[in-house]
Formats: structure tokens, sequence, C-alpha cells
């Protein structure tokens, strides 16, 4: 089984060393990167690849460990039991699986995405510890053990909004996805769009390129924002010249590429400045 | 096996355990990289590295390993590439313009800057002492450490004096590096007296007492009372005093930082020079072009989020109260002023001073600055923090 990136996601070398690594010796893979660099895309293009399913955990600031282990409906059965229904008798009908245990159960070894863990509370990652290293746990309600029939491939991203303990990172092999050199942002494009005309990409990659350039931008356009706005550039079926002619105004359609208002108004004044200038 | 090379690692710092070393060699061993040193320099980060603050350690570390590449730093050396409208540039960024002038007396920048190349070209040696050359100390308008009013300030760890009137410096600082977790625990507990709990956001946690109660009054049916979830609310904001006299207490700082990094649950990090004016940064190595503006900070937080300023306030006093006193920027607006709006802001701002408390009656500036802070002021000791957090948390 080996990754190699897929028709519609550009990997890396590296990228693919790191993920090959991380099936092999079957530990989970933490990726961090830049938004907008296809943390969560690698994951899906990875269970694609390799034919097995994927199963995506996105964390949010409330996700409990114990959510993606099964949850146990203590509420209902109460009131099933005030009700007087039948299956109130067995306690397995109130214990739900979560995410890890549809994960540890599958036919195939599935890949399970733990999606931006950084949301979570910091005991977050030190609670998943043994069921990461051992792939197996308890279910106190029932009294029975929950292990893996194959292990999981476990891709988990991060954000950078919160730091990970160390216990966790050991159980991890790690890659920091860099933002795309242009060789690499090339094939990227060449893969989503593949017959977009050639002078117009060399332009806007310029201009891409550029704008993350600019001092001061609160957020810098990233692979995905490229993307969107080479969408909209085709469907305008905009002129290379326009493209070219940078130096006296902002780019085209920039809404696709710029998303916070200060960085528009800023552009706006280089752009007034620069034309100024000329 | 590679034990050489794992133990050139911890050199380095890069914090790695038996466990990634274990990996490592069970991954060379499943045939993950083989007689290849662009894999195998792929392979044996994914396995060690564990977070992308290392990576530059690593790279000096497997550098260091595999060529033996010297480790010393080619500052001065790399100046003789700089090209000559960058620096004018940075140069009319830096100075003010009474000191432009003063400059101008002694033949302008072209001068200047003429002068400066010369003696690079003429020095081979590392230089200190004497007037003419650059190095440190002397008297000559280039080099650290020295007298000449009107001399530049070329790349020096710390300042003997710590008084530097134009820090000409690669600010190029490693962003705080926090690797220095363990001899830290002191700090992390006295931390921890900020840490504050509340209830606040959406119910979800079951009240017993309460649904009990409710149930037994609902004629014994079911009626379940949730309560918010307790978890940390204590905010806070951070700003560092970075560059020039603080200096010699970077590491102190760093230390500080990497305590305070898991403690809460929001923390903010800004960095300053000296005294806090118009903009602050996040990003050390991109200081001079990612700024946010301190009004941004005072409409963005609010008063709720506590304020620790660490910095030791040693400065020019005029720095605190003049405008245009700053020693980076032209500043519209006082130090002092920019202080009291956030005393006024945030409702709870303390100063952490690394300088010992028995040497605080010496400084002006320092002096200045406590008394905006209406004396919280508190030195950078485990007492001094514990006076500092319970002060923050009262």
């Amino acid at each position: 089984m080996k990754f190699t990136g897929t028709e519609e996601y550009v990997a890396t070398s590296e990228l693919q060393m790191a993920v090959n690594a991380a099936i092999t010796l079957q530990r989970p893979l933490l990726i961090k990167g830049e938004p907008g660099t296809g943390k969560t895309m690698l994951a899906e293009q990875l269970a694609e690849a390799l034919g097995t399913p994927l199963i995506q955990w996105h964390i949010k600031s409330t996700t409990k460990a114990h959510q993606g282990l099964y949850e146990y409906d203590a509420v209902s059965r109460l009131r099933d039991s005030q009700l007087g229904n039948e299956g109130v008798k067995d306690i397995s009908n109130y214990i739900k699986k979560g995410k890890l245990w549809e994960a540890f159960t599958g036919d195939k070894p599935p890949v399970l995405l733990i999606d931006e863990i950084d949301k979570a509370d910091i005991e977050f990652p030190n609670d998943l510890l043994l069921e990461l290293d051992k792939m197996e746990f308890f279910v106190y309600e029932t009294q029975e053990r929950i292990v893996a029939k194959h292990r999981p491939i476990i891709i988990i991203t991060s954000n950078n909004e919160k730091e990970l303990p160390d216990a966790f990172l050991r159980r991890c092999f790690f890659h920091y996805i860099d933002f795309p050199d242009k060789d690499t942002m090339q094939k990227i494009v060449d893969v989503h769009f593949p017959d977009i005309k050639k002078s117009l990409l060399a332009e806007a990659m310029d201009v891409f390129f550029d704008l993350r350039k600019v001092p001061g931008l609160k957020k810098k356009p990233s692979t995905s924002e490229l993307v969107d706005w080479l969408k909209l550039l085709l469907a305008d079926d905009v002129d290379p010249d326009t493209l070219r002619s940078k130096e006296t105004a902002i780019p085209p359609l920039y809404g696709a590429m710029v998303k916070n208002e200060q960085d528009v108004e800023l552009l706006q004044k280089l752009a007034f400045m620069s034309r100024r200038k000329g | 096996m590679l034990v050489d090379y794992f133990q050139t690692m911890r050199e380095y710092r890069v914090p790695c355990s038996i466990r990634e070393y274990l990996d490592l060699i069970s991954a060379l061993k499943n045939h993950l990289a083989f007689a290849d040193l662009d894999d195998f320099y792929q392979i044996s980060r994914i396995c060690l590295v564990k977070d992308e603050r290392h990576f530059d350690k690593f790279d000096k570390a497997f550098a260091h390993y595999f060529e033996g590449i010297d480790r010393l730093d080619e500052i001065l050396t790399s100046a003789k590439g700089i090209p000559e409208d960058w620096m004018k540039s940075e140069f009319e960024r830096l100075f003010s313009k009474e000191e432009l002038e003063a400059i101008e007396s002694q033949g302008g920048f072209d001068e200047l800057m003429k002068k400066f190349r010369e003696r690079l070209e003429e020095q081979e040696k590392r230089h200190r002492g004497g007037n003419k050359m650059i190095g440190t100390g002397g008297t000559s308008p280039f080099g650290a450490d020295g007298f000449n009013p009107e001399g530049m300030r070329v790349e020096q760890g710390r300042s003997r004096h710590k008084k530097a009137i134009k820090v000409w410096e690669q600010r190029n600082y490693r962003n705080l590096d926090d690797d220095v977790e363990l001899g830290i625990r002191n700090i992390k507990v006295a931390l921890r007296r900020l840490r504050k709990f509340a209830r606040q956001g959406a119910a979800e946690e079951l009240d017993l007492d309460d649904t009990i109660s409710s149930t037994a009054n609902n004629a014994g049916f079911l009626d379940i009372k949730l309560v918010p979830e307790r978890h940390n609310a204590v905010k806070v904001l951070l700003f560092f005093d970075i560059g020039g006299t603080m200096d010699p207490f970077v590491r102190i700082c760093e230390e500080l930082f990497s305590a305070a990094k898991t403690e809460f649950k929001h923390m903010e990090t800004f960095y300053f020079h000296n005294c806090l004016y118009e903009s602050v940064w996040k990003d050390n190595r991109r200081r001079s072009n990612e700024r946010t503006q301190t009004w941004d900070i005072l409409r963005k937080f609010t008063k709720d989020y506590k304020v620790v300023f660490i910095g030791d306030a040693m400065m020019a006093p005029y720095e605190v109260t003049h405008v245009g006193g700053s020693v980076e920027h032209w500043n519209d607006e006082p130090g002092s002023v920019w202080l009291e709006r956030m005393k006024e802001h945030f409702s709870k701002v303390v100063w952490l001073n690394p300088v010992p408390d028995t040497q605080w009656g010496w400084s002006g500036s320092l002096n200045a600055i406590r008394d905006i802070m209406k004396d919280d002021m508190f030195p950078l000791t485990i007492n001094g923090l514990e006076d500092a957090m319970r002060e923050l948390s009262r």
C-alpha cells in the first residue's frame, strides 16, 4: 500500500514519505500547516486512493474524548424506564458508538480523520493516549473490551491554535505542509484546471505570489483561495492583459483571494499609491 | 545504529526521546528510506521532530552531523552583500529627523555608507576597541557598544551599557522558543493561581441536586436540569519587551513564555520594544511588516482580559514621556499615553520586571512607568509572580 497522491491531489515527496511511514509503522500522522494547504483533503484523498472508507471526526471546542469512543444515554434510559419501555433492561441499547469505535470495528482498515484537534480542550489529546496507542478501550457499562480488528490509518490535523501535549506528540508522526512553491503550485493548478490557458495561468500566478508578498495582510491568500480565484477568472473569461496591468489596479475579482475588509482597504491604498507614482 | 546521530540531535536540543529514536530505526528497517540522504532527512524529520518550531534546530543538527558545517553566525560578513538601496531605506526608517541632520553634519548618508563599506573591506579580523574599525567598544561611528552619539550599531548580542541610542541589528531572533519547560515548574505553579473556574456557555452538564429536587416537585416525573460546564475562563494578554536593553533578560522571558503557553484558555502574545507605542507585533521575525495597531487591541479585547507586561522598563526617560521619544520610529503620542490607555481600558494590568527590585530606584524611566502602573510592578521572582497573580485574580 503506497500513497503517491491522486489525480486531484498533488502530494510532495515529503508528504508521501510521511503518509507511507504512518501506514507502514501504524502510527497516527499529525498534519499541520497554513489554513488552505489541503490538510483535510489529504485524508479524503488517501481514503480514495487506498479504496477504504473514510471516517471523519470533526472536533469542536465542546468535543470530549469519550464521545469518540461511545456515549451512554442515561437520560433516555431513565425516561424509557418511566414509560415502561421494553428495551430498558438491556443497557447496550443506550450505548451509542463513537467514531473511534466505528473505525475499530470496520471490515477494512479505514482512514480515520480527526480534524482540527486543537479546537478541543487542552485535556482532549491526553484522554486519547491509550486508545491511539493500543487501539483498544473498555466500555464500563457493558464490561466489554473493544479491540481494533485492524489498526485504522489515523490522520490528525491541527491549526496550531493550542499546544499539544508532549506525550501525545510522541505517539504521532509529524508533518508540516509547507506553502507550495511555484512548481508545486503549477502542478496543483494543472490538476484542477487541465485546460487553463497557459498565459492566463502564468499571469495569475504572478499576481497571486505578489499578493502574498504584500506586507501587513491580515490573511494571506492560500492554495484553496487561488483555486477559487482561477475558477472565477475562467468563468469570467478574463484577458491575460488585464492581469498584466497589475501595477495600476488591484487584481480583478480580488474578493476570492482577499477576505478581510481591512486587507481590501490596504490593497486599494497601495493601488492608489502606485497609480500616483505612475 | 545511529546512536551518534541521535546524540547530536539531543545536543542541539531537538526534543526527541528513545521512543522517537526507535521509531526511526524501525522506519529504516521497513525500508522507508534506503541509501538516499534526502530520503533519510525526510524520514528522520518525520520521526524525530514533532513541531515545526524545532525544524530549525533539526536542520542545524543534521547539517552538523553530516557535514560538520560550523555553527558560527556570519552576520558581519553577510553585511557586505547588502544592497545599498535597502540599507539606505532601512536607515531612513530607523533614524529620527534630528539624527538625520546630525548625520548630515558628518557628510551625510552617502558618506557614512561609503565609510562603512570601506571599513568592511579593510577589516578582516574581529575588532575590539580603537576608534576606526567596526567592532565592539571604541568610539568609531560603527559597531556596537560604542560612545559616539552618531554611531550606528552593528549586530551584537547584548549591550554592556544597557543604553544603545540606535540598534542596528538583524533582529531575527528566533521567535521566543519555549523549550525551557523543565526549569520552570515553580513559575507554572505561580501562574496556576490565575486559573479561575467559571461557569459560562451552553448548559450541558447534569445538575444532580437540582434534578432530584425538581423531579420530586414534578411528582416523580423526570425533570432534567442542566448547568453550564466549568472551564478555565481566564483570558490573558502578554506583552514582551524585546531587543535592546532586554536582551540579557530574554532567557528569563522565554521561561515565562513557555510556562504560560499551556496555562490559559485564551492567551495572546505581543511584542514591543522598550515602551508601548501605537503598534505592537506578534511575530518577531516579521516585526517590520506585520504590526498590530494598539488601538485595535483596545477595541478587540474586552476589559476582563488580564494584561501582563514583561519588560525591564530601563530606557531613556524621554522614551516614556515625550512625543518622538521612541528609539525606533517617530511616535505621535508619548509611551505614557499608551500605557495609561491600557490601564484605563483593562481592569487588571501588571508589569513584571526581571530587574531585581533592589535596583529599581536608579532608573528614571522605571519609576515613571511604575507611577503609571500605580505600583502594580513586580519583580520577576517567584514571590513577585505570586504577588502579581494575586493582584490579577483579585
